[in-house]
């Protein structure tokens, strides 16, 4: 049974008087930066010390290094971390059973978010003991490579090929792992499908009646296309609407077409909202080959420009971004106020 | 934040106090709708489907959905419908509301939409532990509800029943369980009136007043109802009942009803009601006495008759498309994803067109098309894109039996797709959205989708690929690493001897990348598709017996310009060390090299200049450029659209000319000079005598200093010169102009308002500088210098300066300096010689003027300097004895740097 009258985590109090005080930093990106280690098959599959018990390939699944590789993606959450981000988002953007399903390597859910969790913990406080601020953690909960109101089969529009409920399930093995392995807040990120999104909210309060702690949410959309829509075709307004009941801490928009695109939809958002305001672009689009160019004073120069309009409360960087770009966006932010929450 | 209801389907509803009453669509509810009933127990899925959209067209804000109809699985039926609603963009704009008695029904259907939705209903008819728990529900999955009046008793029919009943309702939703006031929409009960039965006869009252009641007393909170119910006792009479609900809405909308469950296309408008009929309607549903006596009831059962009339029909839509030719009209069904239409449509076209295969390869491609522009642009989204894919395929299934028939008759194989499409996402990567899209869209082209999922190994490709004989495989990536993964398994098809086309596509996937990396590496076609919309164009064209050659053709035309253009602009971004450039000079054999020595040295004014034959060495082709009109002369004159105009240009030109030479209104000067000359470094040194031991002057030049290709050097026009050191070697140099005279001519026309002779006399005199240059050229290399003595080209043939030697100009690319004209003009005294000036900008005046060096080498030829790096800059400037900044001044446009200190200035920058 859902309870809507549960403590909040002790974390949210301090966020939100940083929150207050100035505009938060979130980290940068995973993938991109695991990209430049150029790890080979054998390096995922690491020592043996974890038993996969899977002989599928790994190479590319990213979130198994935090099991196979912890220092690897140690030293990329500390380097962001010094980097000067407050809050850390953990190795675990595809830790569902479905994602992993790909991978062989549903049975290994649990163990991969507690994982993920506990890394970005040691990094979080290593960061801490070094200077003295405070890091959260933040459990990165992504879409899953499923859609739940778009059919994969033309012949048959009603089908689906995941549902509600397999997604709730899936979530809830997530998140109670993030939370057994430490995690301060669940970030529900790159959302294409907001129905998928949904799910996880669900799944999100079911973990925390189990738990007995609210942990604050944070929601993030990503609009990829030219027409300012969710793939499932939502407009940015429309999928505030379908979200709020998550009475999230913040919501945003990640990833996708960089920070001039991003633009427009996150003043919308900004305008409708009446939580935190969360924005984590790429280092802009993609080159021809699949690099993100933009410089850390590029990118930084936009971001820094959400905050000058006093659009945002949380920045940071998706796809492409560096801890020099995270560097840069703490420093153009700086001087800015966060945006006021009209009550 | 404003305690406004917010819901939302895939655009947002926000019900704010400017909108005095949401229509809710009731035609969707299998309990309310004979009809919808029957399709829905028929599994007529697409006319419920209509039925849906008809309501939205019709301006419903929120649509009501109910399948509580005890010969169906209604929960099942709940999904389907929702997941088919899901599907159709123009219908899932706008909210849903989830209706059911069954909690069951409910929550399924809550498990269906993206959107925030409204649940209709929960109520305390089960006690506050399962109204509890509903409305916990409807919290996690973020609903807006509607709240019966109901409770363990029963159903609330008075005033105090139903404002007790809503306001227990309310304290436990908002003050225990902290649901937010602003998303409970509470539904009072309608029930008939006019039944003959007194009992009844209060309950508009009832239902007016407890609105009112709830309204003032519970904040932020809505009121709805079924509006239907009043009127059960009229059923069969519509007009009557029309206005019944009008009336009723009337009066309740002004108590604070702002939600309602109406048929949005049949609602009279109170105002246009007949005054006799509508004063009974509000004696029924106001409970009044009437003023003619009797019952309330009576009197509308006496008049009732008397308005019964035709049954209204239903508001039409918009179909004036309708009426358009059939090409068009299979393009707005495309667009619009209309699928109503398409079949007959397509059998009209079909039965107009030469074979069945044009209407696919015509309108239904050229819609498609459009479909693929608009998503591209922004205007389409991708459930849209979809959706159009959709009325594609039913549009080609009309066409299939006339094609199998077709190739039967002709004898060919019968087979069954338009072909077999391999698809994979590759190695390593996960994603797989982007290609279910594709292979959607290319099915609904009938299209055969062999999808091998995600993750796929090379080796699986091919051997799939193998077996199943497909005619194209199609790869997805998303992250960077699947971009070499396509690579080597483009490595392998040609290892392997594939010759099918193989298609790119993905997020990180781009032309150029495919171009650059994958093409090259394969024989057969790769071709990168920006989008699903893009896929059935490319896939058909790859295909198509007709089109295939000449459609793979153009791709790797446009690859290898792709690559072509990357490499350079790669190449143009990197600058090598002066000293590495300087390394990589123009290397010329001297060791045998001899050029004859200039009839004099020194400098020499040319006059006996005749206009008509200077005319001969006119090259038209920019004269016409100057005019915009962009063809080589003398193609352009025949031009199907810039003939006519290129025609009447020249004829007045031609006219002028004519006037010019037998008006003598040029006055043509020009001055030669040579010199012995050797280079040293990237500078001439001009000799004052043959001895060759006292200098004279120093032309200075300038050096490629891009990254070349292996092979290609870093020129400078010194390397066409022979060292010092090395053979006896020469330079001229020239000014001519056409003379000051088109000055004052050209502004003679101005004065008699002639604009058009102005720009006509200045474009002429150019014109007469350039052909001065080009003759006086000739001259140079058959007499004055001499080494071209045999030379025998015509004028016409001189325009490709087929010839031996250039004459590059400074402030032209081979030398973009215009200061080396200081140098050139004090050589020649060419000021004196043909009164051409330097402006302070180094520009020379008059404008119809050229100046320029000789070289004479067979292997000189003309080239772009481009950006330099500081290096040469510094250089440069310490050879010419030039401020550092200066040099930057005058070199701003070529610099491939930001100078420091000081910012270059404005308007020199390119």
């Amino acid at each position: 049974m859902i309870n809507f009258s549960l403590p909040d985590a002790p974390c949210l109090a301090p966020l939100r008087k940083l929150a207050a005080e100035r505009i938060i930093i979130l980290d940068g990106a995973m993938g991109t930066m695991v990209q430049t280690f150029g790890l080979s098959e054998d390096d995922f599959q690491g020592d043996g010390s974890y038993d996969l018990k899977s002989n599928h390939p790994q190479q590319g699944n990213n979130d198994l290094l935090s099991l196979t590789q912890p220092k690897v993606i140690e030293d990329i959450h500390y380097s962001f971390a010094m980097a000067g981000a407050d809050i850390m988002e953990t190795n675990t953007f595809s830790s569902t059973t479905i994602a992993q399903a790909d991978y062989g390597l549903e049975h290994a859910v649990h163990d991969l978010n507690v994982a993920g969790a506990q890394v970005a913990r040691r990094a979080a406080e290593r960061a801490e003991a070094e200077d003295g601020r405070k890091r959260y953690v933040a459990g990165a909960v992504g879409p899953t490579n499923r859609t739940a109101s778009i059919s994969p089969d033309v012949n048959d529009p009603g089908y689906r090929a995941v549902s509600f409920n397999d997604l709730r399930v899936a979530y809830g093995e997530q998140i109670k792992g993030l939370i057994a392995g430490g995690a301060d807040l669940i970030l529900i990120e790159t959302i294409f499908d907001t129905l998928n999104a949904k799910a996880a909210i669900f799944a999100s309060f079911e973990a925390f009646a189990e738990t007995g702690v609210r942990l604050p949410v944070m929601i993030s959309g990503t609009i990829t296309d030219a027409s300012g829509r969710t793939l499932s075709g939502q407009t940015p307004t429309a999928f505030w609407h379908s979200v709020m009941h998550a009475r999230p801490f913040s919501v945003g928009l990640n990833c996708a077409l960089g920070a001039a695109a991003m633009r427009p939809h996150i003043a919308e958002l900004a305008s409708v909202s009446s939580s935190l305001i969360c924005a984590y672009p790429n280092a802009g689009l993609p080159n021809a080959f699949g690099q993100y160019d933009e410089t850390p004073e590029q990118t930084a120069a936009q971001v820094g420009e959400f905050a000058r309009e006093g659009l945002v409360n949380v920045v940071g960087g998706c796809c492409g971004t560096t801890p020099d770009h995270i560097a840069a966006i703490a420093d153009a932010v700086a001087s800015y106020a966060p945006r006021e929450i009209s009550a | 934040m404003s305690h406004y209801l917010r819901l939302s389907g895939l655009e947002p509803f926000v019900l704010t106090p400017d909108i005095p009453f949401v229509n809710v669509g009731e035609r969707t509810n299998v309990t309310g709708s004979a009809k919808f009933k029957k399709l829905i127990v028929n599994r007529d899925f697409a006319t419920a489907l209509d039925v849906a959209r008809d309501q939205v067209e019709n301006g419903a804000q929120i649509i009501d959905i109910n399948m509580d109809e005890g010969l169906i699985d209604s929960k099942q039926a709940m999904i389907e419908f929702l997941n088919l609603i899901a599907s159709e963009p123009d219908i899932a704009r706008v909210p849903i509301m989830i209706d059911s008695s069954k909690w069951e029904v409910i929550e399924a259907g809550l498990q269906c939409v993206q959107g925030k939705s409204v649940v209709n209903s929960i109520s305390l008819k089960e006690g506050e532990e399962a109204f509890r728990h509903h409305a916990g529900l409807c919290l996690a999955y973020g609903a807006a509800v509607v709240v019966m009046a109901f409770d363990e008793q029963g159903q609330a029919d008075t005033y105090e029943r139903k404002t007790e009943i809503c306001a227990r309702a309310y304290r436990i939703l908002v003050d225990e369980m902290g649901f937010p006031p602003e998303d409970i929409i509470f539904d009072p009960n309608v029930f008939a009136v006019a039944t003959g039965i007194e009992e009844h006869d209060n309950y508009g009252v009832d239902f007016i007043e407890a609105t009112r009641w709830i309204r003032e007393n519970l904040p932020y909170c809505h009121i709805s109802g079924g509006v239907s119910n009043l009127s059960f006792s009229f059923r069969g009479n519509e007009p009557v009942r029309e206005a019944m609900h009008a009336v009723f809405l009337y009066h309740a909308i002004k108590a604070g009803m702002d939600m309602g469950i109406v048929n949005a296309g049949q609602l009279a408008v109170y105002d246009q009601i007949d005054p006799e009929l509508r004063e009974a309607c509000e004696d029924v549903v106001l409970n009044r006495v009437p003023k003619a006596g009797g019952t309330a009831t009576e009197r509308m059962l006496d008049i009732a008759d008397r308005f019964r009339g035709d049954k209204r029909e239903e508001k039409v839509r918009d179909l004036a498309w309708r009426e358009w030719p059939v090409e068009k009209r299979l393009g707005h069904a495309l667009v619009n994803g209309i699928t109503e239409f398409i079949e007959a449509d397509t059998e009209e076209a079909r039965q107009a067109a030469e074979r069945p295969l044009h209407v696919i390869e015509g309108p239904l491609m050229d819609g498609m098309n459009v479909v693929g522009d608009l998503f591209g642009s922004g205007k389409m989204f991708l459930p849209q894109v979809v959706k159009s894919a959709r009325v594609m395929k039913q549009a080609v299934a009309v066409l299939l039996p006339y094609m199998e028939e077709e190739k039967r008759l002709t004898g060919g194989e019968g087979r069954q797709t338009a072909g077999k499409v391999l698809m994979a996402t590759v190695k390593g990567d996960v994603h797989d959205i982007g290609k279910n899209i594709v292979g959607v869209v290319l099915a609904c082209n009938n299209y055969e989708i062999v999808d091998l999922g995600v993750m796929v190994p090379p080796q699986k490709i091919l051997q799939v690929a193998r077996e199943e004989n497909v005619d194209v495989i199609g790869l997805s990536g998303l992250i960077t690493p699947s971009l070499d993964e396509m690579v080597h398994l483009a490595a392998e098809m040609e290892r392997e001897d594939f010759h099918i086309p193989l298609l790119i596509g993905g997020a990180t996937t781009s032309k150029v990348h495919t171009a650059v990396k994958i093409a090259p590496r394969y024989s057969g076609p790769a071709v990168y598709v920006l989008d699903a919309s893009r896929a059935v164009g490319v896939v058909g064209n790859l295909l198509s017996a007709a089109n295939k050659s000449s459609y793979v053709m153009d791709i790797q035309e446009e690859y290898a310009k792709v690559a072509e253009r990357h490499e350079r602009s790669e190449r143009e971004k990197l600058r090598v060390p002066l000293a590495t450039a300087r390394g990589n000079a123009f290397s010329i054999d001297w060791s045998d090299y001899k050029v004859e020595a200039p009839k004099f040295f020194g400098a020499k004014v040319i006059e006996d200049w005749d206009l008509a034959e200077i005319a001969e060495y006119i090259d038209w082709t920019p004269f016409f450029r100057t005019w915009e009109l962009k063809g080589v002369y003398p193609k352009i004159l025949d031009d199907p659209k810039q003939g006519e105009a290129a025609r009447a240009l020249f004829a007045d030109a031609k006219a002028m000319l004519k006037r010019i030479i037998e008006e003598k209104w040029f006055g043509p000067r020009a001055v030669v000079g040579f010199w012995p000359a050797n280079a040293t470094g990237d500078d001439i040194r001009l000799y004052t005598g043959e001895d060759r031991k006292e200098e004279l002057a120093m032309l200075h030049t300038l050096r490629q200093q891009h990254a070349k290709r292996a092979g290609k050097p870093n020129v400078a026009l010194s390397d066409f010169v022979a060292p010092v050191g090395g053979p006896a070697d020469y330079v001229g140099g020239f000014v001519v102009t056409a003379g000051p005279e088109e000055v004052e001519i050209a502004k003679r026309f101005d004065r008699e308002h002639d604009n058009y002779s102005s720009i006509l006399v200045k474009a002429l005199a150019d014109r007469y500088a350039e052909a001065m240059a080009e003759m006086l050229h000739e001259r140079v290399r058959r007499d004055y210098w001499g080494y071209g003595a045999d030379e025998t080209f015509s004028p016409e043939e001189l325009i490709g300066e087929p010839y031996r030697g250039i004459r590059p100009a400074p402030g032209y690319p081979a030398q973009p300096d215009h200061t080396e004209k200081v140098t050139l003009f004090n050589l020649l005294d060419a000021e004196a010689a043909t009164g051409v000036e330097l402006t302070e900008s180094m520009a020379m005046w008059p404008g119809s003027s050229v100046s320029g060096l000789y070289l004479g080498h067979p292997d000189s030829y003309y080239f772009g300097v481009a950006k330099v790096e500081r290096d040469q800059v510094a250089d440069y400037a310490a050879r010419k004895g030039m401020e550092i900044e200066e040099a930057e001044r005058w070199l701003a446009p070529i610099l491939n740097y930001t100078p420091t200190g000081v910012a270059a200035p404005k308007g020199e920058v390119a």
